[in-house]
């Protein structure tokens, strides 16, 4: 077992776990952040995505110990009063159906608007192609990407 | 607790009345829900000290506090349908409440209270609608009284809207909270002396309401099975059985015990054969203070397995077995006219065959289930959709009286039918009362995977003959496969009437010649219902076939289908039907099979997308439709090549009739995820078996609909229509993968006989 501190959400907390943890069962069991979402464990999911770095980052693979003093935002850090312009127009366009794999989309979305506050459809798609909806919230995930573009 | 199909229940089963007759006891169970020591009064003797505490409640669903407080119960599980708005909102809508004010509160499992909670066969909105109304009625009526009376008015002077009573005569409002002590001392009204809202004067109903968790969702707030977190909490991994019916023979633990937060192995007992749908695999769970100790420990476990009768199962062997059986005469489940006479006189029959493999639910939330055994009792937190079947399962699991266990329903992360099944809850029962503590049982996505309650497999050939005229005058009609029952009944080797009955042999065509068998076939694994069973693999085949027939009459496949409903008239299958036709639950008498709505929404959606028009060479549609859980619902996929060769979805037009739309946004939201899950299932999931094992294992190897080759628009066109409401979870999925299938082939000439296709 290792001491870590990790920088989430512009807050230092210390986590005593095997090296080998993955940020997302340090953040969920250790820490009691719920928003960031287990899914496959293999990233090949995308509903545990946060942003390490101001990458998107796939939790449920990165050991905690590789985090090191990177930045890391979770969904309840994404904006004070969630009112993060994703996340008012996933409100908009009532994107969710059953929410879970949600958290995940609107990081993965927060990381591409923040590389690319303009991206055509085709870089939405393909930037998106990780995040799995078993719902199909898919057109509303990219309308709601667009307004949120259009009011950055 | 019913161990069998959720969507055949019979209605006289959900006695609205009862739920109408609130009762000390129901009182008493009330006031649980509230938290602070709030007192929450179902019965009107009940007041506080000096009334000022009362809450009205004139049934399960509905309190007003003094300060004007609404409280709607949602008594049905949120898997992403919507139904925690759309229920608690015509509650609402009839009772004049400030909809942004109302306060929704989950119910726990409780059958005698809520009446029926089994969150399947889209049917929460066709069975709630009246009583529903009734009960914001209800509570309008009194509300209405008593402002009347403090007034001095004729209560027909007067109405409720936004949370208060007006009475426009004299100017005067009051809000409901100020009438609480008033309408306390009331009787509640008989039920024929409350006078519904004429439709036109609804403001929820009918509209596009967003639902009511948007905004926990979109800050990672909302709270899901595994979300659940209670003091002293232990994590569960459990390592199950790879083979249905599987034992463990023995365990080598060390490794498992040796990692760091692993505190204790503990064997659960399986059912054995037959699985059932109630009960855990066998397997050995590894409990330990957090969730990646326990995978850990779960990986390093060695266990021996006694693999039992299936460990041979082979799946591709057993679907070739399946088309091999459809070449003989089976058992015959609907007979029209004297099929073997007419196919003597016609001049071409087309016989095809089509198979479609299992299918797991894959919701990204995997089971996950919180317990807490303690005194005798259980306290469990569960994704759910059938509550009261896992509470009676949990119970029954313990040895303990149905009373002595609390389940409160979280929001789930996707159900598809696969959460109805209770047997995640009942693990995590088990283990929290072996361990002595509140335990979470997480299953990965490989558990997900390996141990699903799959969608059956399926074999079906269908032979359409056609007279000198080009007239379809045979239809015979084989399928075969693994019936749900049979996973606690291995003697059911057919499938049911009930299965039957999900696009089968209510096959509504006018043919003069109608012969519908069946095949023997056994269930290897755990046989489940997945978002609209049955109706998936029938109406493929069903559907693509029509197609073929429209084809070589030489008639528009639109024009075919009309021509083939026939005038506009109710069907009823029973007098040609060896069994009985279930209709989902429903009379035929009171739900008739109508050919002119099935019509109408076909005529509605090829209009709509302008079939017929010349779309160029790169482009085409396809057409299916097919009317399931009591709704109707009419298709068309539009392809195109893409300049790279590639074949995508562009659009999707979808007709639907369910009757009175109730939340418009969430009927258009379910048939836009309703054609990317069907995606999925058109043209890349599929389940397979070696060795009795499943061979996919993540989300690399079973492959659902990703946002990339997702299709790109759906436009939904919801009939205006005054009918009884019916469901929209189900529907939107059975026509498009048929539809799909139509378009490629026009677009390459290509028959697809086998899901999944690539395109």
């Amino acid at each position: 077992m290792e001491n870590y501190t990790l920088k989430i959400n512009g807050e230092s907390h210390q986590v005593t776990a095997e090296e080998d943890m993955p940020l997302l069962w340090a953040l969920r069991d250790l820490l009691g952040m719920k928003g960031t979402k287990f899914g496959c464990g293999q990233a090949l999911c995308g509903a545990c995505t946060v942003l390490v770095g101001g990458e998107a980052m796939r939790s449920c693979s990165l050991p905690v110990s590789a985090v090191g003093d990177q930045e890391v935002v979770t969904i309840e850090g994404l904006s004070a009063k969630g009112d993060h312009p994703l996340q008012s127009a996933w409100i908009e366009h009532v994107v969710p159906q059953c929410g879970y794999c949600q958290s995940g989309q609107i990081m993965n979305a927060a990381a591409l608007l923040q590389r690319n506050p303009n991206p055509s459809d085709q870089e939405i798609e393909s930037v998106m192609a990780g995040n799995l909806c078993r719902c199909g919230t898919y057109n509303r995930i990219k309308e709601a990407i667009k307004t949120a573009s259009s009011k950055l | 607790m019913r161990p069998t199909f959720p969507f055949f229940k019979p209605k006289e089963e959900t006695d609205s009345s009862k739920i109408f007759k609130p009762s000390r006891r129901d009182f008493l169970k009330l006031s649980a829900l509230a938290s602070g020591g709030v007192f929450l009064g179902i019965s009107f003797q009940c007041s506080g000290p000096k009334g000022e505490d009362v809450i009205f409640a004139p049934n399960a669903y509905l309190s007003i506090d003094k300060d004007n407080l609404i409280t709607i119960i949602a008594h049905r599980s949120e898997m992403g349908t919507g139904i925690r708005t759309s229920l608690p909102m015509i509650i609402a809508d009839e009772l004049g409440a400030d909809w942004s004010k109302v306060k929704i509160v989950q119910a726990d499992g409780d059958e005698d209270k809520y009446g029926d909670q089994n969150t399947d066969g889209s049917y929460s909105v066709r069975m709630f609608y009246e009583p529903m109304r009734k009960a914001g009625a209800t509570a309008r009526h009194m509300l209405l009284m008593a402002a009347s009376q403090k007034w001095k008015v004729a209560m027909d002077e007067c109405y409720a809207e936004n949370g208060m009573v007006h009475h426009p005569g004299s100017e005067k409002s009051i809000n409901f909270g100020e009438l609480i002590s008033d309408v306390q001392k009331m009787e509640i009204p008989r039920s024929e002396d409350v006078i519904l809202k004429p439709f036109g004067d609804y403001k929820l109903i009918g509209k596009d309401i967003p639902i009511y968790d948007v905004k926990d969702i979109a800050t990672g707030k909302a709270v899901f099975g595994a979300d659940v977190d209670l003091d002293n909490m232990k994590i569960a991994v459990v390592s199950r059985s790879p083979v249905v019916g599987g034992k463990v023979i023995s365990v080598n633990d060390s490794a498992a015990l040796a990692v760091n937060g692993v505190e204790k192995i503990v064997k659960i007992e399986g059912a054995g054969l037959p699985a059932g749908l109630d009960k855990p695999l066998e397997g050995i769970a590894v409990i330990a203070t957090n969730t990646w100790a326990a995978i850990k420990g779960r990986n390093a476990l060695e266990i021996e397995w006694d693999l039992g009768e299936n460990q041979g199962y082979d799946s591709v062997a057993q679907l070739k077995d399946m088309l091999e059986s459809t070449k003989e005469s089976g058992k015959v489940r609907r007979e029209r006219g004297e099929i073997e006479e007419a196919v003597k006189s016609t001049s071409r029959t087309i016989e095809r065959t089509y198979e479609l493999p299992y299918y797991a639910h894959a919701t990204i939330e995997p089971p996950a289930a919180v317990a807490h055994f303690t005194n005798g009792k259980c306290e469990v937190w569960a994704p759910t959709q059938h509550p009261q079947w896992a509470r009676g399962a949990v119970a029954s699991a313990l040895g303990i009286e149905v009373a002595d266990v609390t389940m409160h329903v979280t929001l789930l992360g996707g159900g598809f039918g696969r959460k109805s099944k209770p047997d995640f809850v009942v693990e995590a029962a088990i283990l929290s009362k072996e361990m002595g503590s509140p335990v979470r049982v997480q299953w990965t996505r490989e558990d997900d995977l390996h141990h699903d309650f799959y969608h059956a497999l399926s074999a079906q050939r269908i032979k359409a003959s056609l007279d000198g005229s080009k007239n379809l005058v045979a239809w015979n009609h084989h399928t075969v496969f693994p019936a749900i029952g049979a996973t606690s009944n291995p003697a059911e080797v057919h499938p049911s009437d009930g299965e039957l009955g999900l696009g089968c042999v209510d096959f509504p065509y006018d043919v003069p010649n109608i012969r519908i068998e069946t095949h023997e076939s056994k269930a290897h694994t755990r046989i489940g219902w997945l978002r609209s069973v049955s109706n998936i693999h029938h109406s493929y085949a069903i559907n693509c076939m029509m197609d073929e027939v429209a084809e070589a009459r030489g008639v528009d496949p639109i024009n075919h289908a009309l021509e083939l409903l026939g005038e506009d008239r109710n069907l009823s299958f029973k007098e040609e039907l060896d069994g009985d036709f279930s209709n989902y639950g429903e009379s035929i008498e009171e739900y008739p099979w109508e050919t002119g709505r099935m019509k109408a929404v076909i005529q509605r959606v090829a209009q709509e997308a302008g079939w017929g028009q010349n779309l160029g060479g790169n482009k085409a549609m396809g057409f299916a439709c097919q009317k399931s859980f009591l709704t109707y619902v009419a298709c068309i996929v539009v392809v195109e090549k893409g300049g790279d060769g590639k074949i995508k979805v562009s659009d999707v037009h979808y007709a639907v009739d369910c009757g009175i739309a109730v939340n418009t946004d969430r009927i258009r939201s379910q048939f836009e995820g309703g054609a990317q899950f069907a995606h999925g299932l058109a043209t890349s999931s599929a389940i397979t078996f070696k060795n009795g094992k499943v061979e996919q294992h993540n989300f690399d190897s079973y492959q659902i609909a990703r946002m990339p080759e997702a299709p790109k628009r759906i436009h939904v066109y919801i009939v205006d229509s005054m009918e009884k409401p019916t469901g929209v979870g189900e529907p939107p999925v059975p026509p498009y993968a048929p539809a799909l299938a139509n378009a490629v082939y026009k677009l390459t000439g290509k028959r697809q006989y086998k899901l999944p296709f690539k395109i």
